[in-house]
Parts: C-alpha cells; structure tokens; sequence
C-alpha cells in the first residue's frame, strides 16, 4: 500500500512548520503555567505527551491514501455526531458549560472532532462538480443540515467559540467549491434575518461578550477587565519583551484561561513584537503553504479536504489572537498549537496529517 | 469505488490569489495591532504591568428587603466599614500588618491566617479582615491612610434581620459563595467572597434578591494606593420579597414555644399561604451574616435538638392520632364502617400474641364513630383498621398527600413515608403481618409525615378537600414598589377524592373533640368562635407492656413522645388551619394545643381590626422617600 515515492514527495516544509511552531508552544507553556500553583503534572508535560500522540496519529492519517477517507467520511460524521449527543447527555459540566465526555482518567471534547468531520463530509459532497454556474441553494440542503445539526448542539453546550468556527469553515469551503452569487445574496440576506432570532437563543454571558467587544467600558469588573489585561500583557512585552519566564501578568493569573485561550498574550508579554511577530510570520507561512496544497491537488475531494482543514486552522489562528489584542470579540477559542487541551492539538494534528497526506500525493495520482 | 474527481479543478486555482491576498490583509491587521500594542504605547503598558497597576475595587448591591405581609421589614441591609488588606502590597510593606493589628486591637497572627484562608484568591484581590469597626477605629485608620499602603476601608451592605431568630428557618441564611456555586454560576456573576442565600428564602430566592453587584476599576501606584479611578459600574439593589407571614402572630407563636423543641405552622386554608412557621430550636441568622464563627458553627451542628433542621418540613414523625382521620375517611368511603358502626373499647385489645392498648386504661365502652375520634379511641380503630385494611388506608393516605412532598419552594422538604404491603415487600423482603396494620391504623409504627403535611391535610379538611400549594411568598417587588410578580394560590391535583357527606362527617368530629364534654382537644376550646381538631401522640420507642400512664414523665427527655395537635377556625368559616408538633412533649396533647390556642386566639383578633388597610398604609409609607 504504501509508495516508496510517497517517501521522496513527502512535505518537510509542512512538517518543519508544524515541529517548530509546536517546540514554542511548549515552551511558552512552561514558562507561563510554572511556578503557579499547578498540582498534579505540570500542564506542559501533559502537552508534550498529547503532542507525541498526535505525531503518531498525524504520521497514521499522512500514510493512508485519502481517497479511502472519501468512503468512510460519512460514516465518520455520524460518529463525531453521536458522542456530540453522548456529551449532551452524559457529558461533565465545566464552568456551566457541558463540553466534555469522559472515559477513565482521560476526557475529551468531541466538538473537536466534528470539526475535521464536517470538513470530510463536506469535501465528499462537494467531489462532485456543480454545473457551470456554481452550486445552487437546492444543491446545499444536505450541507446545510450537515453544519447545522452539530452547530445546534454545541450552541447548547453552549460552546459559542466552536460553533462560530464550523459556520466559518462552511461558508469558507462554500466559496471555494463555487457557489452560485445569487446562492450567495440569498444566504447572506437569510443570514441577516436569522441573526436577531439567533441573538435571543444566546447565553446571558454570551451576549454581554459581544456586547463587551464593541464596547468594553460596559463591563469594566469582567470581560472588558480580562481584555484590558490582555492588551497590557502584549503591550508590556514591547519590541524585545520581558524574556523567558519572566511575564508577571499571566504568571499572576491575571487572564481567565490563560493557559489556553490567551495564551497569545502570555507569548506577547515575555517575547515581545519579536516574538510575536515570529509565530505569527510561521503561522503566515503554515497558511500559504496549506493553500498551495489545496489548488495543487490532483482531485477535487483532495482540494477541498486540504482547503477545510487551512480554512479552520486560519480562522482559529485570526480570531484568536484579534481577540486577545482587542481587535476582536472575546470568543473562547483556542490557538492552534500554542493553547493547551489535548482534544484541540489532537483535531488540529489529525488536519496535518490530512493536509500531509494530500501534499505527498500530489504527483501520484 | 475509490474514483478519482479531476473535473473543473481549475475553479480552484483560478481563486488561489484571492486566498492569499484574504489572508495576507488579515495577518497585516494582526501586525497593525500588535505594532500599536508594543511599539507605540509599549512603555504605557509596561508601567501598569508592574505591580499590576489596574485593579478592581468591589461595590456589591444592596440585597432585597425581607418583610411580612404587611409590609414590615424582617431583613436588610445596614452600612457597615470593613477593613481589608492586600496581600500582594504588603510583601513590599510587612510592617503595615502590625500596625494595622494594632489599631485594630487584632492577632497578628489572626490576620495571616484570615490573609492566607482564601485558596484560588485572584491576585490583588483584597481579603477582608474586620468588620462593622467602630467610629474610633475608623477615624485612626483614615488618619493613618497614607502610611499604611495595602489597607483598604471600605462601606459594605451587611444582611441584618431584625427580629433575630425570629422565623430563623422561614428566612434561612447567607454564606460566603463555595467553590460549587461559583463554577455553576457562569452566566450570574458572583465573585469570590460573595455572599449567597445557602437556606430558606434567602436561598430559594436567591436570584430576586441578589441584585447586580457594581465596582470600579482604578489605577494605583507602585505601593498599591489608587490615583486614579478608570471607569466604574454602579451597584442595582435586589428585589424586595413580601412573605406571607405575618410578624405579630409569628412572635406570638415562637413565644408560646417557650423553650420546647418542635414546630408549628398556620396557614390560611382558602389560598395556602403560611401566616406562621416556626421550628425550634432556632438560630439567629445574623451569625452567619457576619462570617459564623468556627465554634458557632460547631455548637449548632452538633446540638442534640438539631436547631439548623426546620422541622415543619424536614422533620418526619408518625402523626399518631392525628391520622385516625385518615384511617376514618377510608372507612367511610370504602362502606366498611358507616357512622354507626360500633366497636367496644375494654382498654386492653389481645391481638397475635400481644395486648395492644387504648391510652385510656378503663377503655370508653362500646362506642360509634363520632365518640371514637371525639375521644380518640385506640381500640376502636385497632378494630375498623383491620376490617378496612393497610393498603386501603395507604390509598386514602396518599390522596391526603402524605407519602410526598408538598411542594413548598423551600430547601430540603422530606416526603415522609406511608407504608403499603407491597412498600414493605419491597423494602425489607418480609411480608406486611396484620398487628402492624393495628399500628397503623392509630398512626403508629412506619408511618411517617413532617408537621406541613398534616397541616395541608387538615387545611383539606377544612376548606371542602382542596389542596392548595403551601406558600411563603406572596409577591416581590423591585425597589420602586412595582410589583414584578406575584404568586396566586396554586391548587393541587383538585379537589381530594372523597363524598361532602364523608367530609362533613369527620368535621362535625373534629369539632366535637375541642368542644364536646371528653373530647382530648378541650384545651384549644375557645370562647368566642368553635375550633375543630384532632390531638396526636407520636410514639419515639415501643413502650413495655407494663407501661403506666404516668411513668412518661420519668423517662429520659429523648424517649419520650411527641405530642401533635392540628386544628382550623373558626368552624364554620376556616380562615386559618394549624400544625403543632412538640418534641418530646409526652402522653397527650397537652403540650402542643395550648400553643395552637395562642396562635388561634390571636391571629383572629388580628383579622377583626381589619388589617387590609394598615397594610396598604404601611406598604406606602415605606417608598415615600
């Protein structure tokens, strides 16, 4: 089954970008979670072993040709969706929110999963081309449902961050695969009528969020404090930062979740513009990459796999660090290899593997 | 299977540039900002990084006003100066502690451990050390300010109950929010430190109360003291809850408790609100709102007469003689006796191999229905229960509503428990033997109900056999005086399945066991109108069977039994029903129907001044500022 060739095509660059971003998220990590009162093992051990099993599953995913994911992509989708509903029902509630299923000592967060799910079930429908005008509304009804089904149920975790996520790797996707414009005026006219109706299904919490983004002044004792204290920590690191382990700000435990969602402001504090402007440079040039992967595939179910997996990377990459500079609303959701969770860097090394796997076989089909 | 889709790939890259230029104006924004962040105000940032310089100084809501049905006010909150300190500034000023220990005349080592108490304390967040300090404290703190970097004063709302004890577990208790809470409660926003309702109303209407806690965000220098404040939010009062008890004839009813255990509660048994209810022991509330002390704390717990419990509702006894009228109803309905049944009472009732006794050692003669629950003859519902039968008494049981729980919106009621045979199957394994039905019969053995259970029971009786939903809260109110909701009387499941005739039956008993020459009940015989009700002794221990009556008075305190009395009034037109319950009051009902009697007496010398109107006028009065 497996090419020698597959040896000679395979993608250091990608790799090399993947290894490296991954070695200062581990650094960073134990930086900004030593010397708190962490008990237990200490977060960045769990993150080096969550990292060697998800090289492992990344180097299984990269070896098995990708057309075999094409036949099983469904099947996969229904079963991401079914331990989204486990999770509904039996899953453990974390700061009011029920997001994760446990087996044994080792929990997890299935709606990490139906990310990657819904890319595979999406670039399976859309192997087959549309006529010469695009996609039309009646042709995305199945897509529709596949995006919302699971949205539905990660909105009631409630998980906004995630939710928001899928709906951005859909439409992502949707303008790559081509759609019709007249498809496109009527979705984002549908879209701007749902959204009053979407805003009242929304958590207290959740609202006060946004509203918080666009004004924070309103919440200065929560949301618009935690911002205010994220701006300080990236702008107290400066040009040069203020080194290795010595970012008093998260230390100090200042940021809710530092560890995970501002974890960039932890790297920005202690490394400064150099710094940051140095993983943002990699994650600039992990996106390019991806992309050149997707229009250099041989298939159309290749091209759109890869392209998923960029468009979800991206949008996590850009949400992620906008909100922690303020530039964006304070949506939970976690940097792709910087953020500590084990779910999240297993997700996000099943979409390299994918992304690896199609790059290699660009030449042998 | 595994075909190949190359058709039109060249959509794909045909838009490869409009990707990349998508994603280069993004990462080109991130740049911007982060060049602003570091670059330009870079050393601005720097400096409030040290020493973290922006803070967050808490200005919690004045909690919701508790106050009677008439407006009186039974809880609020008072201005109070509470010292705190900064741990984090005090590393750089130790000496700061000492001295504010001794302004305060305070341990030293008593602060550092109140300093290093709170786990998981958000950096920078104050820790209070003293409060409600005197005007000389105060003034030698204010004085001292300067010197003294990492002391905050500060003016807090602190939960004050006016009356003390009084209706202590009717109201409940306030507690500092534990880690529990503080996870469930993403989207309301309690901080650590907070306070929060933990029993009784103060908990149940937990979210009426609150109100929205307010604070400012200040900027201070290097030793911690403000310079400037940033923005502020200012703190919403919580909601007023006007209960449904009212305060004059709760005080007369925890007085007439003297120093007895037990409880009592009266409703008006036409809506189901509670116009009383009192447990006792009792706590004072106050305790707990200005941080209980560790031994407070112990001595209640471990008190023998449990006054944390509100034994109305989580108290479980067997009703005793209060449930013949149970045991008579189902009689009746089922046909197996009829008014004029008769049975003969000799004092002594042989049955398997055992004498089950009447508490009347003569025994009453042969009697018929009415005289058997006016005088309350044991022998003669030893006899009709095991004509009728434990699982025909537990269905009329259940229809009563004992065996669940009443629904009250109030912490931890208890359903009690009615025995059946297929209960004890169930249960133990062991079939049901018929002596135990005897027990039954006159409320003895497994049966179980809490005081509230037995009240909404004879409320049924006395209202026509409807059951309405016990109820503490009559509306809430925001500050204004506007009223945001109000609870109406809720009936439940309908009217009890049982014939007027049957009803009227056991009421014309009930009236005769106060009024009528040899009825138990005479001690709550009042002059004025006619009450009805039933007397009951619960049994703690199974007496030998060489017991004499007056040998209850030598026994130890914790054997000896409950003495139960419930009652309505006036007879003819209900407007107030009643359950008392006294621990350990001994044979008889002589210690439970005097109190009914007070409560009785008074609360219909309350109605005859007709309270309506200083109600209103007290309600009004209150918002004229």
């Amino acid at each position: 089954m497996i090419d020698r060739r597959l040896f000679t095509h395979f993608d250091w660059t990608l790799l090399g970008i993947v290894l490296l971003i991954a070695s200062i998220g581990i650094l960073n990590l134990y930086s900004t979670t030593l010397g708190g009162e962490v008990s237990g093992t200490p977060l960045y051990l769990k993150q080096i072993f969550w990292l060697l099993i998800g090289l492992s599953v990344m180097v299984v995913i990269a070896f098995t040709e990708y057309r075999f994911y094409s036949d099983f992509a469904y099947i996969v989708y229904t079963v991401a969706f079914f331990f989204l509903l486990v999770v509904m029902g039996y899953g453990i509630i974390t700061s009011g929110a029920q997001r994760w299923i446990k087996i044994g000592s080792i929990s997890f967060q299935p709606s990490e999963f139906v990310k990657i799910s819904l890319i595979l079930a999406l670039a399976k429908f859309f192997q087959r081309p549309p006529g010469r005008e695009g996609y039309s509304l009646k042709d995305l009804t199945l897509p529709f449902l596949f995006l919302l089904l699971p949205m539905v149920l990660i909105l009631k975790q409630p998980d906004l961050g995630t939710s928001i996520i899928l709906l951005l790797i859909f439409f992502s996707i949707l303008i790559f695969v081509k759609i019709r414009w007249s498809t496109l005026l009527t979705i984002g006219l549908g879209g701007a009528a749902i959204l009053p109706i979407s805003w009242s299904f929304l958590k207290e919490y959740q609202k006060r969020r946004i509203i918080t983004f666009f004004n924070p002044e309103l919440d200065p004792l929560g949301a618009g404090y935690h911002l205010i204290q994220s701006k300080i920590a990236v702008g107290a690191g400066g040009i040069i930062g203020k080194g290795f382990m010595k970012g008093t700000q998260c230390k100090l435990g200042f940021l809710p979740e530092q560890q995970t969602d501002f974890i960039f402001s932890a790297l920005g504090e202690e490394w400064g513009l150099i710094g940051s402007l140095m993983i943002v440079g990699l994650y600039f040039m992990l996106i390019l990459w991806g992309l050149r992967i997707a229009v250099q595939s041989k298939d159309r179910f290749g091209a759109i796999l890869s392209f998923g997996v960029v468009a979800m990377l991206f949008w996590h990459i850009f949400i992620n660090i906008g909100m922690v500079l303020g530039m964006m609303p304070v949506v939970g959701i976690p940097l792709p290899l910087l953020s500590y969770g084990g779910s999240f860097l297993l997700s996000t090394m099943i979409g390299m593997g994918l992304l690896l796997n199609v790059s290699m076989r660009r030449y042998l089909f | 299977m595994m075909e190949l889709n190359t058709q039109r790939m060249e959509d794909f890259q045909g838009r490869h540039k409009y990707f990349i230029a998508f994603v280069g104006v993004a990462f080109f924004l991130i740049f911007i900002h982060l060049w602003y962040l570091q670059v330009i105000k870079g050393s601005e940032f720097r400096r409030l990084s040290e020493n973290n310089r922006i803070r967050i100084r808490e200005n919690p809501a004045d909690r919701g006003m508790l106050l009677d049905r008439k407006g009186r006010v039974l809880a609020h909150n008072r201005p109070s100066f509470e010292v705190s300190l900064v741990p984090e500034d005090l590393k750089v000023n130790p000496e700061v502690l000492t001295k504010v220990g001794e302004m305060l005349d305070m341990d030293q080592d008593k602060i550092e451990n109140r300093l290093q108490s709170l786990k998981r304390r958000p950096p920078f967040k104050p820790v209070k050390i003293k409060s409600d300090i005197d005007w000389n404290e105060l003034a030698l703190l204010e004085f001292n300010r300067v010197h003294l970097p990492g002391l905050i004063v500060d003016v807090r709302p602190r939960r004050t109950y006016n009356y003390g004890d009084l209706a202590s577990h009717l109201i409940g208790y306030l507690g500092e929010v534990d880690e529990n809470e503080l996870k469930q409660s993403k989207d309301v926003p309690y901080r650590m430190g907070s306070l929060i309702g933990k029993y009784g109303v103060e908990y149940r209407w937990e979210a009426d109360l609150k109100g929205v806690d307010g604070g400012r965000q200040i900027e201070v220098d290097a030793l911690g003291r403000e310079i400037k404040p940033l923005r502020s939010v200012e703190p919403f009062p919580g909601n007023n809850l006007i209960l449904t008890i009212d305060l004059d004839l709760q005080r007369v009813a925890e007085e007439a408790f003297q120093d007895k255990s037990g409880a009592l509660i009266a409703m008006d048994p036409h809506n189901g609100r509670v116009l009383a209810m009192v447990s006792k022991p009792s706590f004072d509330p106050n305790l707990f709102a200005r941080n209980i002390s560790p031994e407070e704390w112990k001595s209640l717990i471990e008190n023998p007469r449990h006054p944390l419990q509100n034994k109305g509702i989580q108290g479980q006894y067997p009703p005793g003689s209060v449930f013949k009228i149970v045991t008579a109803i189902a009689g009746l309905e089922s046909g197996i006796i009829t008014p004029n049944t008769q049975f003969t009472c000799t004092g002594t009732y042989p049955y398997g191999n055992r004498d089950f006794r009447c508490w009347k050692e003569g025994g009453h003669g042969t009697i018929s229905l009415h005289r058997a629950i006016v005088e309350s003859c044991d022998i003669y519902f030893y006899q009709a229960g095991l004509k009728i039968g434990v699982d025909l008494i537990a269905q009329y049981a259940n229809e009563f509503g004992l065996g669940r729980t009443t629904g009250i919106y109030l912490p931890h009621e208890k359903p009690g428990i009615v025995p059946s045979t297929s209960w004890k199957k169930r249960l133990s394994g062991v079939p049901w033997y018929s002596g135990e039905t005897l027990s039954l019969a006159v409320g003895q053995g497994y049966i179980n109900t809490t005081p509230l259970q037995l009240l909404t029971l004879i409320s049924a009786v006395a209202n026509g056999g409807k059951f309405y939903l016990p109820q503490v809260v009559e509306r809430v109110e925001n500050i204004y005086g506007n009223v945001l909701k109000e609870y109406p009387p809720v009936e439940r499941g309908g009217r009890v399945n049982i014939s007027e005739n049957t009803l009227h039956i056991i009421q014309e008993a009930l009236m005769g066991a106060v009024n009528e020459p040899q009825g138990t009940g005479w001690v709550c015989a009042l002059k004025e109108v006619k009450v009805a009700g039933k007397t009951g002794t619960a049994q703690v221990i199974t007496m030998p069977q060489n017991f004499k009556k007056g040998d209850m008075d030598r026994m130890p305190l914790k054997f000896r039994d409950h003495a139960w009395f419930v009652a309505y009034a006036p007879f003819e037109d209900p407007r107030i029903s009643i359950a008392v319950l006294v621990e350990h009051g001994g044979f008889g009902a002589a210690a439970a129907a005097p109190i009914a009697k007070k409560v009785i007496e008074k609360y219909l010398s309350l109605q005859s001044v007709s309270p309506s109107k200083i109600a209103g006028k007290m309600v009004d009065s209150k918002y004229d500022d």
